[in-house]
C-alpha cells in the first residue's frame, strides 16, 4: 500500500527506491571501501541524495532506514541533521518499536533546545510515551526521557514536568531503571526551567530515601549537580541529614563521591556540619581502596575542611602516596593538583613535598610539568627567589619551546606581582630579564618590554644596570631575528636613550642603535630607536659643553660666572626669562658644587672634539637615508635628528676652546638651554588618580549650568576664527623665532608643557617620602632551603642541611608606588559576583513553603507517614537532641531561619548528640522568633512561586 | 556532569559522539578537530587528563580506540576513568570481545548501550548485569517487532 501511494508524484521516491533501498550496512561498506577522502566525499554525497529522496516516503520502513543512514552520517561525518528533524518526529508515533527508537535516536542527536522550532510538536508524543501503560515498553519511555533530557527547552519542561511525576514516584521494581532516568531528566528540566521546582523538587527529595539503589544514586547525582551549580548552596542545607545518612551507610563508591561533593559545598556554610562529617570522611579515606573515592575525600578535606589539622594531615599523607606512585602519571598529576589547592592555606604541605614537586618538573608529561611549575613558582619568597629563578631560567633554556615559555611567563608574573614585591635585588632581576630574552624560544616579549620600562620608571637604583642590560640586548645581533622580541628591543632602545647618563660608552650605543640590521624592525620600533639616537646625541653634546665649563670653573673657580651668565641670557632672550631661570636653578644645584661636577666628569667618557665630530658624522650617514623613509614616524624623527645636527653644525661650536667663548655664542647657548630643558625633567609614572589631586582653581564653578552657553556663543559667533587668524599672523614675532627652534625639538614642547602644568604631574621629589609608605613585601612563606645547585635539578632536591635565610646584602631599593590603586592590574582581584539564581530561589521557596505550613502535614503520602511515625517516636527523645544540626540556627542572624520547631526536632533526631536538655527549651523559643522573622522574609523571596501544599516537611527528616 | 562523549580511532576517525550539553553542529566539528589534535598526539605513558577550554577531557585508549569524556573542572577524573572502563566492559560483554568494526556496523546499538549507562550526562546504571539484561530485553522486543513487520510486508507484497 505504501508503494502505490509513492508513485503519484515525480518528486516522491519511486517504488524502485523503496524496494531496492540500500541499507545502512551497504552505506557503511561503501564508505569503508572508498580509498581516499575525496572518494569518501562522493560516497557521502551520493548517499545523501538517496536519503533526501527516500526520507519523504510515506512508508515508515523506508523512512526509518533512510533516517538511520542519515543519523550515522551525521554523527560520524558531521553532516547537518537538522533538516530531517521533522522526519524524525514523524517516526515517533509509529506503533513499531524499532521505528520509534530510530526516530528518538535521530531526534536526540539533532534536537537542540534553542535551534529547533519543532520541539512543541513533540510535546504530545512525549507525554504519551511517559504515561505508564502496557502499550509503552520501558525502552520507549526511556528514549522519550532521554530526548527530553537532551532537548529540554523552558517551554517543553514546563509542559511536561507534571508528566514526569508518575515516573518519579513509581515504586515497582520493574520501572526502577525508568525512575532513575526520570530523576536525571527532572534535573535537566529543573536546570532549564526553574519555575517547575515546586512540582519536581519534592519527588526528587523522596528519591533520596528510596529503597532502590539506582534511584538513590541518580537522585544523589542530581542533587550534586544542583548544589554545585547553585551560586549559593544554602537552600540545600536542610537536606544534610539525608546526605549524612548516605555518607555513613552507602557502600557505592559512585554515590559516595557525589555525596562528598555535596558536603564540600555545604560544609563551609555550617561549622558544626563540618565537624560532624569529618569522622566518616577520614574513615573512608583510611579504608577505601578505590582511588577515585580516596581522591574525592582528599579534595573535600583540602577544599572545605582545612581547619581540621588532623584530617589535613591524613589527606596530605595520601597525597604523598599519590605523588610517589611512579607507574601512574594520573595519580601524580592529581597529587600535584591537590597540593596546589593547599598552597595558600598550608604552605608547609607544599614545602614538605618539595622534592617530589621539583622532580616532576622533568616529567615527560606536559600537564604534570605545568602543575609542578605552578607549585614551584608558588613557593617563591624573598629569600629564595634568586636561586629558584636562576635555576628555572637555566631549565627553560633546555626545555621545549612551549614549556620554556610557560616557565618564563610564570617567572614574569610571579616576580612582577604587586610591584615586584618579591624582588630585593633589582640588578639581579634586570639581568635575569636580559637572560630570559636570550632564550631562543622566548615569546614573552611584550611582558618583558613592559617590565623593563616599568622598572626604569619606578626603580631609580636599578637604572645603571638596566642601561647595561639594554646595551647588551641592543648589540646582540641574534635578537633581531626573533619577531617576538622586537618589543624588548624597543624597550631597550628607550631605556638606553632615556637613561643615557648611566651609559659607559654612548658612542657605542649610537652605533648599536644605528646598525644596518635595524631595517628588520617594524617602523614604530625604528622610530623609538631614532628618538633614542636623538637623546644620546644631545646628551653627548651637552656633556661636552659641560666639560668645557668645568675646566673653566676649575681654572677660574668662580661661582660669580654663573650669575653673570644668567644675567646675560636674560638680556638676550627676554621672552624666556622665567623659564630659563627655572632650568638654570635646577641645574645650578648640580653645578654649584664643583667637586660633584668633577666626579661627574670622571665617570663619563671624556668627549673630545674629534669624538663628537665623529659621532655626528656617523649619525648623519646613518640617519640621512631615513629622512626619505615612507613611514611617517620614522621619517619625522629622522628629520628631527638631522635638524638638530645641522643646527649644531651651523654654530661656532667647532671653534670653542673655553667656556667664556661659549657664552659669547648666544645661539649655541640657546640650543643648550633648550636641550637641557628637554631632557632634564624625568619621566615618571603618573597615577591613575592624579587628576583628583588637582585642586579646583578658585572662582571656577564646575557645577554651573551651561545651558546659557548657546546664547553666549551666538553673540560671539565670529570670535574664534578671528583669534586663530590673529595668532597665525601677528602673534608676537619673537615667539615665532622660538617656535622655529621648537620645531627642531618636539620634546622641548613637552618639557615646556610640563613646566607650565607641573601641577598635573607627580613631582619626582616624592620618592623620598614613598620610602616610608612602601609596605613591606608579604611575609615570607616559609624559608625554603634549596641547595646551591645551579645546573642540576636533582641537586636542588637534596635539601641542604642548614636551612638559611639569605640575608639581602643591600637594602631593597625604592620602588615608586603611586597609590593603592596602582598595580592592581597585576594583583589578583576576584570579585565574586553572585548572580541571581532562579533555581536556588525556587528551591528556597519550596523549602520555605512547607516549613511554614505544618498544618498540612496530614496530607502525607504513605512513605512519609511511615517516617512521621518515626518522627513522633523521636520527638520523645527531644532531650537527646543536639543543637548542632539546627543548621540555620545558632549564631546567624543573617541566615534566615525557617525551621519549624517540630520539624527541627525530627530533623535533628538523626544525629547522636551531646548537649541537650537546656538547649531544647531555648531553641523552641528562638525558633518561634525566627518563624516570625521568616514570615516577614517570605513575602519578597517567594512572591513569584505558586503556592503549593505538599507537605515537604517530611523530607527533612 | 559529562558534557560529551567521543570515540576516536587512532587515525582520528570519529566512531561515536554523544552530546549532553547543547552544541551546534559546527561547534561539534570544531570540538572534535581540536580534541583529536590534542589527544592523539599524546604518548602512551602520560596522564589521561587534558585541560581544554576550562574543561577537563578524560580519555583512555582501548586497542585502537580513544574514549574521551569532557567534564567540569571540579568533577572527579578518576571516577570518569572508571565510567569509561565500565562502558567498555559492557560493550565487550555485549558484543563478545568488542572491536572497532562492531561499533562501526552496530553504531545505533552502541548508542543504546551508552544511553543505558549515561543519561543527561550522569551515570545511571552501575551494574553491568542490569545493563546487559535491559539491552537484551530491548533486542528481543525489536526482533519480534521486526518479525511481525516482516510478515505484514510479506503479505502486502504477495497481495501486489
Amino acid at each position: 500500500m505504501a508503494a502505490t501511494a509513492a508513485i503519484t508524484t515525480t518528486s516522491s521516491p519511486s517504488l524502485v527506491d523503496t524496494l531496492f533501498q540500500r541499507s545502512l550496512d551497504d552505506v557503511i561498506r561503501a564508505l569503508r571501501s572508498s580509498p581516499s577522502s575525496a572518494s569518501e566525499e562522493t560516497v557521502i554525497s551520493r548517499a545523501l541524495d538517496e536519503i533526501r529522496r527516500e526520507i519523504r516516503s510515506p512508508d515508515l520502513d523506508t523512512k526509518s532506514v533512510s533516517l538511520q543512514k542519515l543519523t550515522y552520517l551525521s554523527s560520524l561525518h558531521h553532516l547537518d541533521l537538522s533538516w530531517a528533524a521533522f522526519h524524525a518526529l514523524e517516526l515517533l508515533p509509529s506503533p513499531s518499536l524499532p521505528h520509534a527508537r530510530i526516530g528518538y535516536l535521530a531526534a536526540s542527536l539533532s534536537f537542540h533546545p534553542s535551534s529547533t522550532e519543532l520541539l512543541p510538536l513533540a510535546t504530545h508524543q512525549l507525554r504519551k510515551h511517559f504515561a505508564p501503560s502496557p502499550a509503552n515498553p520501558p525502552a520507549l519511555a526511556a528514549s522519550a526521557l532521554h530526548l527530553l533530557a537532551l532537548a529540554s527547552s523552558p517551554d517543553l519542561g514546563r509542559h511536561l514536568a507534571s508528566d514526569l511525576l508518575p515516573l518519579l514516584s513509581s515504586q515497582s521494581a520493574a520501572s526502577s531503571s525508568l525512575r532513575a532516568k526520570a530523576v536525571a531528566t527532572a534535573l535537566r528540566t529543573l536546570a532549564v526551567c526553574p519555575d517547575v521546582a515546586p512540582v519536581l523538587f519534592k519527588p526528587l527529595v523522596d528519591c533520596l530515601s528510596s529503597s532502590d539503589p539506582r534511584t538513590v544514586s541518580a537522585a544523589v547525582g542530581a542533587f550534586c549537580e544542583l548544589a554545585l551549580a547553585a551560586p549559593d548552596p544554602f537552600p540545600y542545607l536542610p537536606l544534610a541529614p539525608e546526605f549524612y545518612r548516605l555518607l555513613v551507610d552507602s557502600r557505592n563508591n559512585w554515590v559516595l563521591i557525589k555525596v562528598l561533593k555535596i558536603f564540600a559545598r555545604l560544609a563551609p556554610l555550617e561549622p558544626r556540619l563540618a565537624s560532624r562529617i569529618l569522622d566518616p570522611i577520614c574513615q573512608l579515606l583510611r579504608r577505601s581502596h578505590a582511588k577515585s573515592l580516596v581522591f574525592e575525600c582528599i579534595r573535600t578535606i583540602l577544599s572545605s575542611l582545612t581547619d581540621h589539622e588532623e584530617a589535613v594531615r591524613l589527606a596530605v599523607d595520601k597525597v604523598k602516596e599519590f605523588l610517589s606512585s611512579d607507574d601512574d602519571p594520573n595519580l601524580r598529576y592529581l597529587g600535584l593538583r591537590a597540593l596546589s589547592m593547599l598552597e595558600s592555606a598550608h604552605p608547609w604541605v607544599v614545602e614538605e613535598s618539595r622534592e617530589a614537586v621539583i622532580k616532576s618538573l622533568s616529567d615527560p608529561d606536559t600537564n604534570i610539568r605545568v602543575e609542578s611549575l605552578h607549585l614551584i613558582v608558588g613557593m617563591l619568597c624573598e629569600s629564595n627567589v634568586v636561586e629558584i629563578c636562576n635555576l628555572l631560567n637555566k631549565y627553560a633554556m633546555k626545555s621545549d619551546p612551549e614549556f620554556a615559555n610557560e616557565i618564563i611567563g610564570a617567572m614574569l608574573v610571579t616576580c612582577g606581582k604587586n610591584l615586584y614585591e618579591l624582588i630585593l635585588d633589582f640588578d639581579w632581576y634586570v639581568a635575569l630579564l636580559g637572560e630570559m630574552v636570550r632564550n631562543p624560544h622566548c615569546a614573552k616579549g611584550e611582558e618583558i618590554e613592559r617590565q623593563l620600562v616599568d622598572i626604569g620608571l619606578r626603580v631609580r637604583d636599578a637604572r645603571p644596570e638596566l642601561v647595561r642590560v639594554a646595551r647588551d640586548l641592543l648589540i646582540d645581533p641574534a635578537l633581531l631575528g626573533n619577531p617576538f622580541l622586537f618589543r624588548v628591543l624597543s624597550a631597550s632602545a628607550w631605556v638606553s636613550g632615556e637613561y643615557v647618563e648611566f651609559s659607559r660608552n654612548p658612542v657605542e650605543l649610537v652605533e648599536a642603535l644605528l646598525q644596518p640590521r635595524i631595517n628588520l624592525l617594524p617602523s614604530l620600533i625604528r622610530a623609538v630607536y631614532i628618538q633614542s639616537v636623538f637623546k644620546v646625541m644631545s646628551f653627548c653634546f651637552i656633556s661636552f659643553i659641560e666639560q668645557i665649563q668645568a675646566v673653566e670653573l676649575l681654572s677660574v673657580g668662580g661661582s660669580t660666572q654663573r650669575s653673570e651668565k644668567n644675567d646675560e641670557q636674560s638680556d638676550t632672550v627676554p621672552l624666556k626669562t622665567t623659564e630659563s631661570n627655572v632650568s638654570e636653578g635646577d641645574h645650578g644645584d648640580t653645578t654649584a658644587d664643583t667637586v660633584l661636577l668633577l666626579d661627574l666628569i670622571d665617570k663619563k667618557t671624556n668627549f673630545t672634539r674629534e669624538s663628537i665630530s665623529d659621532l655626528m658624522n656617523l649619525i648623519e650617514t646613518a640617519v640621512a637615508p631615513l629622512s626619505e623613509c615612507e613611514e611617517v614616524e620614522v621619517q619625522e624623527r629622522a628629520r628631527n635628528v638631522l635638524g638638530l645636527l645641522f643646527t649644531l653644525r651651523e654654530t661656532q661650536f667647532w671653534n670653542i676652546e673655553a667656556a667664556h667663548e661659549l657664552k659669547s655664542d648666544k645661539e649655541l647657548s640657546e640650543i643648550i638651554e633648550l636641550l637641557e630643558a628637554a631632557f632634564s625633567e624625568e619621566l615618571g609614572p603618573v597615577s591613575a588618580n592624579a587628576q583628583k589631586r588637582v585642586s579646583v582653581p578658585e572662582g571656577l564653578n564646575l557645577n554651573a549650568n551651561l545651558s546659557d552657553l548657546s546664547k553666549i556663543l551666538t553673540d560671539y559667533d565670529l570670535t574664534p576664527s578671528a583669534s586663530i587668524s590673529f595668532s597665525l599672523q601677528s602673534y608676537n614675532p619673537q615667539e615665532t623665532k622660538e617656535d622655529s627652534v621648537l620645531a627642531v625639538e618636539p620634546s622641548s614642547l613637552l618639557a615646556e608643557h610640563r613646566k607650565r602644568h607641573g601641577l598635573y604631574y607627580l613631582s619626582t621629589q616624592r620618592d623620598g617620602d614613598e620610602l616610608n609608605d612602601y609596605p613591606r613585601a608579604n611575609e615570607p612563606l616559609l624559608p625554603v632551603d634549596h641547595g646551591d645547585a645551579t645546573e642540576d635539578l636533582v641537586k636542588l632536591t637534596t635539601p641542604s642541611l642548614v636551612p638559611r635565610k639569605s640575608k639581602p646584602t643591600k637594602p631593597r631599593p625604592v620602588v615608586i608606588r603611586l597609590d593603592e590603586g596602582d598595580g592592581t592590574s597585576t594583583s589578583h582581584l576576584t570579585t565574586v559576583k553572585k548572580s541571581d539564581n532562579l533555581l536556588s530561589e525556587a528551591i528556597r521557596g519550596v523549602l520555605l513553603e512547607n516549613e511554614s505550613q505544618p498544618s498540612l502535614s496530614g496530607k502525607l503520602d504513605t512513605s512519609s507517614k511511615r517516617r512521621e511515625n518515626d518522627a513522633s517516636d523521636n520527638s520523645e527523645l527531644i532531650s537527646q537532641q543536639i543543637e548542632s544540626v539546627t543548621l540555620e540556627h545558632g549564631n546567624s542572624s543573617s541566615r534566615k531561619s525557617r525551621q519549624h520547631r517540630t520539624h527541627k526536632e525530627r530533623y535533628e533526631s538523626h544525629f547522636k548528640n551531646e548537649d541537650i536538655e537546656k538547649s531544647s527549651r531555648h531553641s523552641i523559643k528562638s525558633s518561634r522568633q525566627h518563624r516570625r522573622h521568616k514570615h516577614r522574609q517570605r513575602g519578597d523571596v517567594t512572591a513569584d512561586i505558586v503556592p503549593q501544599t505538599p507537605a515537604i516537611q517530611d523530607f527533612l527528616l | 556532569m559529562i558534557h560529551f562523549v567521543i570515540l576516536l580511532s587512532r587515525q582520528g576517525k570519529v566512531r561515536l559522539t554523544k552530546w549532553y550539553s547543547p552544541y551546534q553542529q559546527k561547534e561539534r566539528a570544531t570540538v572534535i578537530r581540536e580534541l583529536s589534535g590534542l589527544i592523539l598526539s599524546r604518548g602512551p605513558k602520560l596522564c589521561n587528563f587534558v585541560e581544554w577550554k576550562g574543561y577537563k577531557v578524560v580519555y583512555r585508549r582501548y586497542a585502537s580506540l580513544y574514549f574521551c569524556m569532557c567534564i567540569d573542572q571540579d568533577d572527579n577524573e578518576l571516577e570518569i576513568l572508571e565510567i569509561i572502563h565500565h562502558f567498555v566492559e559492557i560493550l565487550d560483554r555485549y558484543f563478545g570481545s568488542v572491536c572497532e568494526l562492531d561499533l562501526i556496523f552496530n553504531f545505533h546499538k552502541a548508542y543504546y548501550i551508552l544511553d543505558e549507562i549515561l543519561i543527561a550526562g550522569e551515570l545511571q546504571e552501575s551494574s553491568k548485569k542490569t545493563v546487559a539484561r535491559l539491552i537484551a530485553a530491548q533486542d528481543t522486543m525489536v526482533e519480534t517487532a521486526k518479525e511481525e513487520a516482516g510478515s505484514i510486508s510479506n503479505m502486502i507484497s504477495q497481495a501486489m
